[in-house]
């Protein structure tokens, strides 16, 4: 179990798996997420679905290299097999018919946003699809997006490609009408797009994956508090209502480790492929 | 030991072996077992005292019904291996209950030797017993036929590994599944290694998978199969041992600044990640060098002694005075020695931060002790205008645990309890849904180790009769929302 079926660079530190894991392929849905150790004594990190095929019995998620534990599963290839994946984790996406729905996805989650596309788009919305990211070479999955919704908007930090920056859906929401809006991606990110929409009063549902370990409720550090209450990421979540979300919170909440975070990384950086032996 | 002389005067049978422990001025400066358990010499001095008598109380005292004085016999009688397979026959986790079963409480509570003197070391023995198995490696008994009945345990905390194990010496095919990476619940994730190493553990999970219990790591029933789905899936009888793993918070402002862990992420970080290794191991933990522990048990004392290990200050602060304190007195003299401060008789107010969002202090409200409720638990109230205010860079909220609550929103029909999300079982851990039992801290709230054990042990006999003899009864469970 837990074998890398396949690896695809999406971008610059960038990938996508898919591992094999048949009974979590049976139970997935939008919205759920894995906890994935890649190694024993590794990390448990939580990652986001980003697609799964019963038939197949795989299950993708992608990351983003940013410290150690996501540095290192860079490093596996296909045919690797990793410790532990559990899951399907957290409640799934209320999937419905909305009409017309905005689904926004910045960075690595453009990747779970396409699954949200396509469960909208199989439930009979008209799905209209923002990709966003740093600059160009981070722009993946285009021709996926294209391929699910009804239409796609590209932007970009720098204007490389697309609109520059997201302040553009402004302009959208005042000429077109929206039902519900789906954001994954970095929490500032999430923060700003729950923003724009409040305005229009257009129902924004963020996907937050904070810090966690265990992902079933037992830990509570993945807390944060939504429309005064204090609710958990892993089994109150992970979407929740971005209108109703204290994001600066969460914004503290996720650099509480950073220090620890920055050694365990550059450990790993001057240590190299050897300390797990797979060279 | 106050009042030793006196016992030694009269009959130096009346006082009991010591055990070797570490100092307390070097054990604060590691994760290794504080206790370091009897010789065999002293095993069999400790041995002696036992009585042997004919309708031993000690028995009457323990939850799952260890036959004591005949495993005692044995140690006298040098029959190590005897000795661990009459524990055995009972219990399947002696290393385990020898190091944390609160004994002065139970068997050596009605020890007649304890009328005038010290009760005969019971636990001290049990462990010494499995710790001699663990060296000479452990006799597997025979599998017994097997019934064709296929069974589901849910959660490898010790009611669950009790179980399983019952159940799979009894003929059934058991199928454990546990939601975390490493099976032992509490006994992995909770208890410290300088309390119960974790390859004893690990010993003992190996020992019931040897029996053949099949485990299967990462399985959070309720997400990955439900109840129903495992009914369907041919599973004859289920028995839910999933623990009570959801943190209880104090409610003050400010609960979510840095540096205020729940009991349960401080020891998750700690016991079951070994943070205390990092950057040898990848999970961090960041302590700063005045702890606050919120509360009063042994979840409380762990989280205190953890915390001096890792170089911090700590003080507990209780809401009721020390003599309330639920922790074992063994386990809160341990903490003093190794430089526990303790503020009783106050209760948190609010949590103030940092510009960068750490916590840097908190504000507390002294409390009084007012009358006992029906229960018998002391009642306390908030003294008006008495709030201070003291420094702490870390707090860690040990405050309780309540049940997760996945597997009963997604069955259909399982009865709870509103208050506190407990699931209620009779006596024999039945539920209201045909097939399904429960047992352990899913039916009790946060207990003892050893009382879910004998959650365990009663519902795997119950379990038995169930599916050797009963039919269908009441509702079968369906899929809930």
């Amino acid at each position: 179990m837990y074998r890398i079926v396949s690896k695809e660079r999406l971008a610059h530190k960038q990938t996508l798996f898919e591992v094999e894991a048949p009974e979590i392929a049976a139970k997935a849905q939008p919205g759920q997420f894995l906890i994935v150790i890649p190694t024993e004594g590794g990390e448990r990190v939580p990652l986001t679905i980003c697609d799964y095929e019963a038939d197949k019995g795989t299950v993708s998620f992608a990351f983003h290299e940013v410290g150690k534990t996501t540095k290192e599963l860079g490093t596996f290839e296909e045919g690797d097999r990793l410790f532990n994946v559990t899951g399907p984790l957290g409640n799934p996406s209320q999937i419905g018919k909305y009409g017309r729905v905005l689904c926004v996805g910045g960075g690595i989650m453009i990747a779970p946003v396409l699954l949200q596309a396509k469960a909208m788009k199989a439930a009979g919305n008209h799905v209209t699809t923002v990709l966003g990211s740093r600059s160009e070479e981070f722009l993946f999955m285009r021709e996926k997006a294209a391929s699910l919704s009804d239409e796609v908007h590209l932007a970009t930090d720098d204007g490389s490609v697309g609109e520059k920056g997201l302040e553009f859906l402004t302009d959208l929401l005042k000429k077109e009408r929206f039902d519900r809006c789906v954001v994954m991606g970095p929490v500032v990110m999430m923060k700003m797009v729950s923003e724009i929409t409040r305005p229009f009063n257009l129902p924004t549902i963020v996907s937050l994956t904070p810090i966690m370990i265990d992902g079933m409720g037992m830990c509570g550090v993945c807390r944060v508090t939504v429309g005064g209450n204090m609710l958990f990421g892993c089994v109150d979540g992970p979407e929740f209502d971005g209108h109703l979300t204290n994001f600066d919170e969460l914004i503290k909440r996720q650099r509480t480790m950073l220090p620890e975070e920055r050694l365990s990384s550059i450990l790993w950086e001057n240590k190299g492929r050897c300390k797990c032996g797979r060279n | 030991m106050e009042g030793t002389e006196e016992k030694t005067a009269s009959n130096p049978m009346n006082v009991d072996v010591e055990m070797p422990r570490q100092r307390p001025k070097e054990r604060v400066k590691n994760f290794k077992e504080v206790a370091l358990g009897y010789t065999e010499e002293m095993a069999i001095q400790e041995a002696r005292r036992c009585m042997q008598c004919k309708n031993p109380p000690c028995i009457k005292g323990c939850p799952v019904d260890v036959p004591i004085p005949s495993f005692i016999d044995c140690i006298l009688q040098g029959k190590y291996a005897e000795g661990i397979a009459v524990i055995k026959t009972k219990n399947s986790l002696p290393a385990v209950c020898g190091r944390v079963c609160p004994q002065e409480g139970q068997c050596q509570m009605n020890c007649v030797r304890g009328k005038k003197g010290d009760p005969v070391n019971i636990g001290r023995l049990e462990r010494f017993l499995a710790d001699w198995e663990r060296e000479h490696g452990a006799q597997i008994p025979e599998r017994t036929p097997s019934t064709g009945k296929k069974v589901a345990v849910i959660g490898g905390g010790p009611a669950g590994l009790t179980a399983a194990a019952d159940l799979v010496k009894m003929g059934h095919a058991v199928t454990l599944f546990e939601a975390l990476h490493v099976a032992g619940g509490v006994l992995s994730y909770g208890i410290p290694e300088f309390r119960l190493p974790k390859d004893i553990v690990q010993k003992e999970i190996e020992y019931v998978q040897k029996l053949g219990v099949d485990l299967r790591l990462g399985n959070l029933i309720g997400r990955i199969h439900t109840i129903p789905e495992l009914m369907e899936q041919g599973y004859h009888a289920i028995f839910i041992s999933s623990g009570a793993g959801l943190p209880q918070w104090t409610g003050c402002p400010g609960e979510n600044l840095g540096g205020i862990y729940s009991a349960n992420e401080f020891l998750i970080r700690v016991n079951l990640m070994k943070a205390y290794n990092f950057p040898e191991q990848d999970t961090p933990i960041r302590i700063g060098k005045h702890v606050v522990v919120i509360g009063g048990g042994n979840v409380a004392m762990d989280c205190a002694r953890i915390s001096m290990r890792l170089g911090a200050k700590v003080c507990l602060n209780y809401r009721r005075s020390r003599t309330e304190l639920p922790a074992r007195r063994e386990e809160i003299e341990n903490a003093e020695e190794e430089g526990l401060m303790c503020n009783f008789l106050n209760a948190p107010a609010e949590f103030y931060g940092d510009e960068k969002g750490w916590v840097r202090s908190m504000r507390c409200t002294c409390m009084e002790l007012t009358e006992s409720d029906e229960k018998g638990r002391q009642g306390v109230k908030p003294i008006a205008c008495s709030d201070f205010e003291v420094d702490a860079d870390t707090i860690i909220v040990a405050i309780g645990q309540t049940p997760n609550p996945i597997i009963q929103r997604t069955t259909a029909g399982l009865k709870t309890d509103p208050r506190n999300g407990t699931i209620i079982v009779d006596e024999d851990g039945r539920t209201n849904l045909d097939g399904v039992f429960a047992g352990g801290d899913v039916a009790t709230g946060a207990a003892t180790v050893i009382s879910a054990m004998g959650a365990g042990k009663r519902a795997a006999k119950a379990m038995h009769e169930y599916l050797m003899n009963e039919g269908p009864r009441g509702e079968r469970p369906s899929t809930g929302n």
